[in-house]
């Protein structure tokens, strides 16, 4: 009663327009998300786009499909999100499907090989620019640039001398560090209530053993300003 | 079964990918590739093409490579494969963990995985510019150097970096695709 099938429909030729139309992914779709429907429909408000637009970037998926199913949820409930979905990839996933059997007699024509071997370099082009792009937007703090440098080279070198390790891997441990962190800056806000008992950093050091590269961050974490602060908000709330 | 074994990588590449379609290359990089499923050439191709067509990066990634390996069955297997994590964790936040990124807990497991996603592209995009530029995938291969890929390289790195000042704007990729892809007929087929 609450979504009438008009709705439905209109969210579903939308995110079909935006699936056929946005070229480089997620990040290009999201003002076209904002144009449609925040200024033409009007069906979200401004900060609740922006929620939207946190959410989708702080889960794992394509951005476009996290974007899509929390839209359509809003708007028009789980069959909303469900047409979403399905229609911002109906149109990459026909078109892809259809290049995808022609692709090898394609690519076999000697000049096409040539090209591809040319479109190669810019693929090494654009994923170095959306790397440094991602880098340029994060955190500057000690721990962050900790990470980064240590996966980087964890990476290349383990690549150059053959060595599999899954990218999982890295995201996992990289994520159960944070959590370390974090847990060891609560630990220590809290001690630091408490009493100033010198016992508080014994505790940190127990508490953060489950992974042996902690050590860094170990460290670090008790010399950043930003304790403190981390500490006051949780007990705000 | 190939069916399954697409459906269930491309479950895991969904589930633990952050950061968008770039967050996710490194992933599906390192999958396809130590599962023997293409070589760093094809996957570079298909990378192309995806960013040359409209659409979710990671969802033609899917499609692509499904194909590739398994036919429409296979194509639609990774498709979904890829989409359900993210289409299920979405609803749950959207229905009922409504506060999920105020809890600090998750913005401490983010604040670590969002320098690794980063760190991940670039050095993705750097072993690939190793064996695309010096034809090493890693130390025990045998070297070839590519003068003519390092010459494409500088071009598009100039044409970025013009379009950056003089025209306050990067170049699209498709712009840089096209571009490169004339580089290479004429440098690797008339030179």
């Amino acid at each position: 009663m609450k979504k009438p099938l008009p709705k439905l429909l209109s969210l579903f030729l939308s995110f079909l327009k935006i699936g056929a139309f946005t070229f480089g992914g997620g990040y290009a779709m999201i003002a076209l998300l904002e144009n449609e429907f925040v200024a033409r429909k009007k069906w979200l408000g401004r900060e609740e786009f922006l929620d939207v637009l946190a959410v989708s970037e702080s889960t794992p998926g394509p951005i476009a499909v996290n974007a899509a199913t929390y839209i359509g949820y809003k708007v028009a409930g789980v069959l909303g999100s469900v047409l979403s979905t399905l229609a911002v990839c109906l149109p990459a996933f026909t078109i892809i499907f259809v290049i995808s059997l022609f692709f090898d007699r394609f690519l076999a024509l000697t000049y096409v090989g040539y090209a591809f071997r040319g479109v190669q370099v810019a693929v090494v082009y654009l994923i170095a620019s959306a790397g440094i792009k991602v880098l340029k937007g994060l955190k500057r703090d000690f721990f962050t640039i900790l990470l980064a440098v240590l996966v980087f080279a964890a990476f290349v070198t383990l690549s150059l001398f053959a060595v599999s390790f899954s990218s999982v891997f890295y995201i996992l441990i990289c994520g159960v560090l944070g959590l370390a962190l974090y847990f060891v800056r609560t630990l220590k806000a809290r001690g630091d209530r408490k009493s100033d008992e010198p016992s508080a950093p014994a505790e940190n050091a127990s508490s953060e053993e489950p992974t042996a590269t902690s050590d860094p961050a170990d460290a670090e974490s008790g010399s950043t300003p930003g304790d403190a602060r981390k500490g006051e908000r949780r007990e705000e709330e | 079964m190939i069916y399954l074994r697409l459906f269930l990588l491309f479950l895991e590449i969904g589930a633990v990918s952050f950061g968008g379609g770039y967050g996710m290359l490194s992933v599906i990089r390192d999958e396809v590739l130590s599962r023997g499923m293409l070589t760093e050439e094809q996957l570079m191709n298909f990378i192309a093409v995806a960013e040359s067509t409209p659409g979710p990066i990671a969802i033609n990634m899917a499609t692509f490579i499904g194909s590739s390996q398994g036919g429409f069955l296979g194509a639609f297997l990774a498709t979904l494969g890829v989409i359900l994590p993210a289409f299920t964790i979405i609803l749950l936040v959207a229905a009922i963990l409504k506060n999920l990124l105020k809890y600090r807990g998750v913005q401490g497991f983010l604040s670590g995985v969002r320098p690794a996603v980063a760190a991940l592209i670039l050095a993705t995009a750097v072993t690939m510019g190793i064996r695309t530029f010096f034809g090493l995938g890693n130390v025990y291969g045998e070297f070839s150097f590519n003068p003519k890929g390092l010459i494409i390289l500088t071009i598009l790195i100039l044409v970025g970096l013009g379009s950056k000042y003089l025209l306050k704007k990067k170049p699209s990729p498709i712009v840089l695709i096209l571009l490169s892809a004339g580089l290479g007929m004429l440098l690797y087929g008339v030179f």
